[in-house]
């Protein structure tokens, strides 16, 4: 069993909590992501491994509530325990040889965006972080990426936390300021990477997005995760998540995503009405 | 006098048309009257080729003879002389191909039904399951499997029989391989391939699942740092391979591994299930073998109108068992 050292809530819909597993935290590399379950009936998410404790046995995972398993794991409490908790699975980030990179985090992705700009801190690469948020309340880890950068730009939709605008606009400001940069590592919603990715290429500029599609197993082994790059099918879960954005073929994936939005809405409304009715 | 009939003595299952709607066992098994009646259907022949056509050599005409004296539990440890999964191996097994596809009574007329009576012989004794199996004397040697299908399962069986201390390590949180995500319940109920499973079990056998060897821990780690002497690997080779046919990226196209581990693996079947599977009207499923067939049946008992199979060559040539 799987249990849970800590919990914090970084902001209303983001979760962050300490998972003991002292199997995955000996392997984990940022980058790298698990699969849980929280019971037995439950189904299998992927989580990217935000953070992890070698020494305490412990990997930290950062979630936002969107769909019924979430909803269900923020219900958890420090000490109750996960039915399941498999990994590291995927590859890590390839970090050797970088000196100067950009990082641009979009919302919850700043969660996964925050171990990479970590190891290229303590590597002693220059790491420019680029995050946003749709507004303040949502903002998560600004001290850590505060620590882990040494130039930090702020954006929100609606100019209510650093300045108004997209990571984007910000992006672009950094490159035109001559900003030369070996790499830019983007992580976030699909349609934030795309236009990322879009921006880098006029540029000329190698960028690695890091992709999230729908998983079961995890292993290679049902395809579910598939995507194409630079016109070949790729499996997410093993030669991935991290691929060359350039190649990404962004609107099959934002299609492909979209595949049980109807199922995930209704599933998360009953387990909602559910958690409610038992507080009354 | 043996049982001259050219027919197998047929098995109750359910009707079909109530069946293409859920998913129980379609097959129902034997009682015993009809076990004892199939077994006296086999000639206990010198040269036994059935025998010849069963790739883990089940001494098959004597534990048919003790069918038909009824002493179903002496059958019983026969096939587990040589077989770990018996109540399996009974169901799935492609015995048209191995053992009764080369038995002589198949010559002029069907073959002995001995999946049938094998599969009737494991129900049976896990239905009375006196006591668990006696834990074998140890021998003190570790062996690793990797991979809990049913090459790791049989191997794991097989050396835990032999007094060695086995561990299973599984990538999913369920063991089974193919048997727990692949081949629909409505073929093989994953009740019995737990109860197999808790068979091993009793014989000693570890299974530490949500263990992915290669990135959890190596094979070099479980030799030098934990302690195994030898290792197994039955990692299954049932990756699907994309052909790169338009649109095979839309939404709503699956690989057949992915619609049957959200179907099997994940119960996507059940109303309550929390993980999503699409529940399209009309499907296509592209390919003819027996994995196609487990996904048509499958969509058509998840609530298709129409479900079509879609195959390159002939109808002779459909490599699906009929
Ligand atoms: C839908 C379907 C129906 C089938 N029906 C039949 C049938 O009726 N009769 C028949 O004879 N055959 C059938 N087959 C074929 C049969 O399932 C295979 O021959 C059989 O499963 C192979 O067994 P295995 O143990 O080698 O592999 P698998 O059953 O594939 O098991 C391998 C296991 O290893 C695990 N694994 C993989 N990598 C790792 C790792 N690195 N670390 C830890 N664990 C790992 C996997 O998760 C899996 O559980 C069917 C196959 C499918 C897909
Ligand atoms: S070949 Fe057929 S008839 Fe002969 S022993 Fe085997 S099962 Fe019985
Ligand atoms: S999640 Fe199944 S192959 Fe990637």
């Amino acid at each position: 069993m799987y249990r849970i050292l800590e919990k914090r809530k970084l902001n209303p819909t983001v979760t962050l909590m300490k998972i003991e597993a002292p199997a995955v935290a000996k392997k984990a590399e940022p980058g790298q992501f698990i699969i849980l379950r929280t019971d037995a009936d439950g189904e299998r998410i992927p989580l990217t491994i935000a953070d992890y404790d070698r020494a305490a046995g412990s990997v930290t995972i950062i979630f936002q509530i969107v769909g019924a398993t979430t909803e269900k794991l923020g219900h958890m409490e420090t000490g109750d325990c996960l039915c399941d908790f498999v990994g590291p699975l995927g590859r890590a980030t390839e970090t050797e040889g970088l000196r100067k990179v950009a990082v641009v985090g979009g919302g919850v992705g700043c969660a996964i965006a925050y171990p990479v700009a970590k190891k290229l801190f303590e590597q002693g690469a220059e790491v420019h972080a680029v995050v946003g948020f749709r507004t303040k309340e949502l903002v998560i880890l600004e001290d850590e990426f505060a620590a882990a950068s040494h130039r930090l730009v702020k954006m929100s939709d609606d100019g209510s936390w650093g300045e108004k605008g997209l990571v984007t606009d910000a992006l672009r400001g950094l490159i035109e300021s001559g900003e030369v940069y070996d790499e830019v590592i983007t992580i976030g919603p699909l349609p934030m990477m795309k236009f990322v990715c879009k921006l880098t290429r006029e540029y000329g500029i190698k960028t690695v997005a890091s992709m999230n599609p729908i998983m079961i197993d995890g292993t290679g082994m049902c395809g579910g995760c598939r995507l194409t790059v630079g016109g070949e099918t790729k499996f997410a879960c093993v030669d991935g998540p991290e691929f060359d954005g350039h190649l990404i073929d962004f609107d099959e994936a934002i299609a492909r995503s979209s595949m049980y939005k109807p199922f995930e809405r209704a599933a998360h409304e009953a387990t909602c009405n559910l958690f409610s009715k038992e507080v009354k | 006098m043996p049982n001259l009939s050219p027919k197998k003595n047929s098995m109750p299952s359910q009707d079909p048309k109530l069946r293409a709607r859920n998913f129980d066992e379609v097959a129902l098994g034997y009682t015993a009257e009809m076990a004892v009646e199939e077994a006296d259907r086999c000639l206990n022949c010198k040269k036994q080729l059935c025998v010849e056509g069963c790739p883990v050599g089940i001494s098959i005409p004597s534990f048919i003879q003790k069918v038909k004296v009824g002493e179903f539990e002496e059958a019983y440890r026969i096939i587990s002389e040589a077989s770990s999964l018996p109540a399996v191996c009974g169901r799935v097994c492609p015995q048209e191909s191995q053992c009764e596809g080369r038995c002589v009574r198949g010559i002029k007329g069907e073959p002995v039904g001995i999946g049938r009576l094998e599969r009737f012989v494991a129900d049976y004794h896990n239905a009375i399951a006196p006591e668990a199996p006696q834990k074998p004397v140890s021998n003190g040697r570790r062996v690793a499997v990797v991979g809990s299908g049913p090459a790791g399962l049989t191997c794991a069986g097989d050396l835990a029989k032999r007094g060695y201390d086995v561990t299973v390590f599984e990538a999913l949180h369920t063991a089974g391989g193919v048997l727990v995500y692949g081949i629909p319940e409505f073929r093989l109920p994953k009740a019995i391939v737990a109860k197999e499973i808790d068979t091993l079990k009793a014989l000693g056998v570890r299974v530490e699942v949500n263990t992915v060897v290669g990135k959890t821990v190596s094979v070099h780690e479980l030799m030098k740092e934990e302690g195994f002497e030898a290792v197994f690997i039955g990692t299954g080779a049932g990756l699907p391979r994309f052909m790169k046919i338009p649109g095979e990226n839309l939404k709503g196209v699956y690989s057949a591994n992915e619609f049957l581990t959200r179907v099997n693996l994940m119960k996507a079947y059940r109303k309550d299930s929390a993980t999503p599977i699409q529940h399209a009207r009309r499907v296509v499923v592209v390919g003819g073998g027996n994995v196609a067939m487990d996904a048509a049946r499958s969509a058509l008992r998840l609530g298709a109108d129409q479900v079509y199979i879609v195959y390159r060559r002939s109808l002779d040539e459909l490599p699906a068992i009929r």
